[in-house]
C-alpha cells in the first residue's frame, strides 16, 4: 500500500482533494470568510437571498450562512476524525487480542463484540446522547461506543488468518513477548485493514453524528453542519422560502463523507485489483491478446477476474 | 443440534443485554418523566398532583432500580407493556406500537425489498458486463449516493415535488379528511404519501446492494465453474443467474435479513422527516418526553426484529449453502 497508488486511483484522488479541502476550511476558517462570529443573531437582516454580500444567503435569525458553513467545518471534521481513530483502535484491540489469545477470551470478546453488532444502533445513539448531555466528546464517546463492533469482527477474522504463519512462530520462538508480537509483527501486516476501518469509521461518524444534531441532540448553541440543519428545519426554511438555509449544510456533509467514502472504496480497489475499473488502453490490449477469438469486453473482464 | 442451542442461547443473551442497556440508560441520566410532565403543562399543575397521576400509569420512581428492574423484565416478557407516561398520557403502549407498525412496515419494508430486488439485478448486470457503459460511470456515483445523508435527501425532495411542484403531500400518512378503509380515494392517499418517504430510502439505499453485488458477481465471474459453463456453450443469459448470479447472491442474503431487522428501527429520521407516524417517529416522541414504558418496548422490539431476521437469514443459509453446515 503505497501513497502513489492512492493518487494514481482517480477515486482515491478526488476524495483525498475534497478531505484535504476540508481540512484547510476547518483549521483556517477566518481566511475564507469575513464574518467571524457567524452565531450571533439579528446582525443582518434575516432570509435574505443570495448576492454577494452574503453568498449563500441568511438564516432567519439573520445570521451568514456562508460564515456558518465555514465554522462548522471544523466541529465536524473533528467529530469524524475523533471517533473514526478511537473506534478503529478500539477494533483493533479486541480483535485481534481475541484472535491472538484465542479460548474464552476469544470466546467473550466475541460475544460482546456480536451483541454490539446486533443492538439496534442508531436508537440506541439516540437514547445515549439523549440522556448524556451535548458537548461533543459525548457524542463521540456515543459514535465509538457503538461503532467500533463491526471492525472489531473484521480485524478478528483478518488476525486469526495470520496466527499461525511462520513469522509469528519465529517471533515466538524467539521469546518476544506478547505485546510487541501483537504490536509490531502483526499490526503492521494488517495496516490496509486498519485504514479502511479508519475511512469506514469517520465517515459513518460524519453521517451519525449529523443525523443525531439534525434532530437536535448535539450542542445546538454551536455551529455544526447537523445543527444548522436542525435550526432550518426547525424554522421551517422550506416553507419561507429560504432553501438554501437546507441546500448548503447539508451538501457539505454530503461532500465529507462523499470524500470518506471514495478514499475508503478505492482502498477496497486497490487491495483487490479485480474490482478497478476496465481502461480502454487494458481493452485494447486484451482484444490484441485474445485475437478476436472473444470480443473486446469479454477479453479484458477474463484478463482482470482471472 | 449444537448449532441450534448455539444460536438459541445467543439470541437471549442479546435480547437481556438490549433490554437491560434500554431499562438503565435513561434512569441513570439526568431527567425523569416528571420533569418533562412539568414542562409540558408548564407549571399549571401541581408537582404532586402530576406525581400521582404518572404513579396511576405504573411510573414508580421511589421502588428502587432493583426491584423495579425485575418487574421491568417480567412485565416485558409477559406482555404487560403498561401505559404511556409521555406525549398521548394514559394509553396503552401496546396500542400506540400496533397503530404505528403497519406503517413502518409497510413503507420501509416494501421500500427495503425493492431496493434489494433492484441493487441485485443492476448489480448483476453491472457485473457481468465488466467495463461496459453502465460498469464504467456506476461505482464511482453509487458510492457517493449510498453515503448521502438520506434526512437532507428527504428535504430535497420535499423542496422540488412538495414545495415547489406541488405534485405530492410532504407530511403523514394519508389525507386526514378521508375514512380510513378500502376505498380507491383512501388507498391512493396511502401511496401518494408514500412515495417520498420511499423514494428518499430507494435513492440512498440502492447504490449499496449494487456495489456489493457487482463486486460478489466480478469475483465469482473468475470461478471455474463458470469458464466451465461457457465451455459448454451454454447461453449467456443462463451462465449470468443459474451460474454466477447464484453464487454471488449468497454473501447478501444475511446482509439482506440484517437490514429487514432493522426496518422497524433503522428510518427513525425519514419518519421524522415527513412527519410519518411509524415506530421511528414514536421511538423519537417517547425519548423527548422521557416515555419510558414506550421506549422500553419500542427498543425490544428492535432488537427482536433484528435477532429474528438473523437467526432466519442463519437457518436459511444453512439449508441453502452445505458449506455453511459444517463451520456450524
Amino acid at each position: 500500500m503505497k501513497f502513489a497508488s492512492l493518487v494514481q486511483n482517480r477515486k482515491a484522488l478526488i476524495g483525498l482533494i475534497l478531505f484535504a479541502l476540508t481540512c484547510l476550511v476547518a483549521l483556517f476558517p477566518g481566511v475564507f470568510t469575513s464574518d467571524h462570529t457567524p452565531d450571533v443573531i439579528g446582525v443582518y437582516a434575516p432570509n435574505l437571498t443570495p448576492s454577494g454580500a452574503h453568498l449563500l444567503g441568511t438564516t432567519s435569525y439573520g445570521q451568514d450562512i456562508y460564515s456558518q458553513l465555514v465554522y462548522g467545518t471544523r466541529q465536524v471534521l473533528l467529530i469524524a476524525l475523533a471517533a473514526g481513530a478511537f473506534a478503529t483502535v478500539l477494533s483493533v484491540l479486541i480483535g485481534i487480542t481475541a484472535a491472538y489469545m484465542g479460548g474464552i477470551v476469544d470466546e467473550t470478546l466475541s460475544l460482546i463484540t456480536n451483541v454490539v453488532l446486533i443492538l439496534p444502533t442508531f436508537p440506541l445513539m439516540i437514547i445515549l446522547a439523549r440522556y448524556s448531555g451535548t458537548s461533543n466528546w459525548v457524542m463521540i464517546t456515543v459514535l465509538v461506543a457503538t461503532g467500533w463492533s463491526y471492525g472489531a469482527n473484521q480485524m478478528r477474522a483478518q488476525a486469526l488468518s495470520l496466527r499461525n504463519r511462520d513469522f509469528l512462530e519465529a517471533a515466538r520462538v524467539r521469546g518476544e513477548r506478547r505485546a510487541y508480537i501483537i504490536l509490531c509483527e502483526m499490526m503492521p501486516t494488517m495496516t490496509s485493514l486498519i485504514v479502511a476501518n479508519f475511512l469506514g469509521s469517520a465517515l459513518y461518524s460524519v453521517l451519525a453524528a449529523s443525523g443525531l444534531q439534525f434532530i437536535g441532540l448535539g450542542n445546538t448553541s454551536s455551529d455544526s453542519w447537523g445543527t444548522m440543519l436542525y435550526w432550518a428545519h426547525s424554522q421551517e426554511a422550506l416553507q419561507a422560502g429560504n432553501a438554501m438555509w437546507i441546500i448548503a449544510p447539508g451538501l457539505a456533509i454530503a461532500v465529507l463523507s462523499a470524500a470518506f467514502a471514495l478514499m475508503n472504496y478505492a482502498f477496497d480497489e486497490i487491495g483487490n485489483p479485480a474490482l478497478r475499473p476496465v481502461r480502454r488502453k487494458d481493452l485494447r490490449r486484451a482484444a490484441k491478446a485474445a485475437r478476436g477469438d472473444q470480443n473486446a469486453e469479454k477479453g479484458a473482464g477474463d484478463v482482470y477476474a482471472s | 443440534m449444537r448449532f441450534v442451542v448455539r444460536r438459541l442461547s445467543m439470541f437471549l443473551f442479546t435480547l437481556w443485554a438490549a433490554m437491560t442497556l434500554n431499562f438503565f440508560i435513561p434512569r441513570l441520566m439526568p431527567g425523569n418523566p416528571l420533569q418533562a410532565l412539568e414542562a409540558r403543562t408548564r407549571g399549571k399543575v401541581s408537582p404532586t398532583a402530576l406525581e400521582s397521576i404518572l404513579s396511576s400509569f405504573g411510573y414508580k420512581p421511589n421502588a428502587g432500580l432493583v426491584p423495579q428492574y425485575f418487574t421491568y423484565l417480567k412485565d416485558m416478557a409477559t406482555g404487560q407493556w403498561g401505559q404511556s407516561i409521555g406525549l398521548s398520557l394514559g394509553e396503552p403502549v401496546r396500542q400506540i406500537v400496533l397503530q404505528a407498525v403497519p406503517w413502518t412496515l409497510g413503507l420501509i419494508g416494501l421500500t427495503t425489498i425493492i431496493a434489494f430486488l433492484l441493487g441485485n439485478v443492476v448489480g448483476i448486470v453491472a457485473g457481468w458486463r465488466r467495463g461496459g457503459a453502465l460498469d464504467s460511470w456506476l461505482p464511482s456515483t453509487l458510492v457517493i449516493t449510498a453515503n448521502l445523508p438520506y434526512y437532507w435527501v428527504g428535504m430535497l425532495l420535499i423542496l422540488l415535488f412538495s414545495t415547489s411542484l406541488n405534485w405530492l403531500p410532504a407530511d403523514f400518512n394519508y389525507d386526514p379528511s378521508l375514512v380510513p378503509g378500502l376505498s380507491p380515494g383512501f388507498v391512493g392517499s396511502v401511496v401518494q404519501h408514500a412515495v417520498l418517504p420511499s423514494f428518499t430510502l430507494l435513492v440512498t439505499s440502492v447504490g449499496g446492494w449494487i456495489l456489493t453485488m457487482r463486486n460478489n458477481m466480478i469475483t465469482t465471474v473468475a470461478e471455474d465453474y463458470v469458464r466451465m459453463a461457457r465451455a459448454k456453450g451454454l447461453a449467456d443469459r443462463k451462465i449470468m443467474f443459474g451460474y454466477a448470479a447464484r453464487n454471488a447472491m449468497l454473501p447478501n442474503i444475511s446482509g439482506f435479513a440484517m437490514s429487514l431487522g432493522f426496518v422497524l428501527s433503522g428510518s427513525v429520521l425519514v419518519e421524522y422527516v415527513y412527519n410519518y407516524p411509524g415506530l421511528g417517529y414514536q421511538l423519537l416522541n417517547a425519548v423527548d418526553n422521557n416515555d419510558y414504558p414506550l421506549m422500553q418496548v419500542l427498543f425490544m422490539l428492535y432488537t427482536i426484529a433484528v435477532l429474528v431476521s438473523l437467526l432466519a437469514a442463519d437457518f436459511f443459509m444453512v439449508w441453502l449453502d452445505p458449506r455453511a453446515r459444517e463451520k456450524g
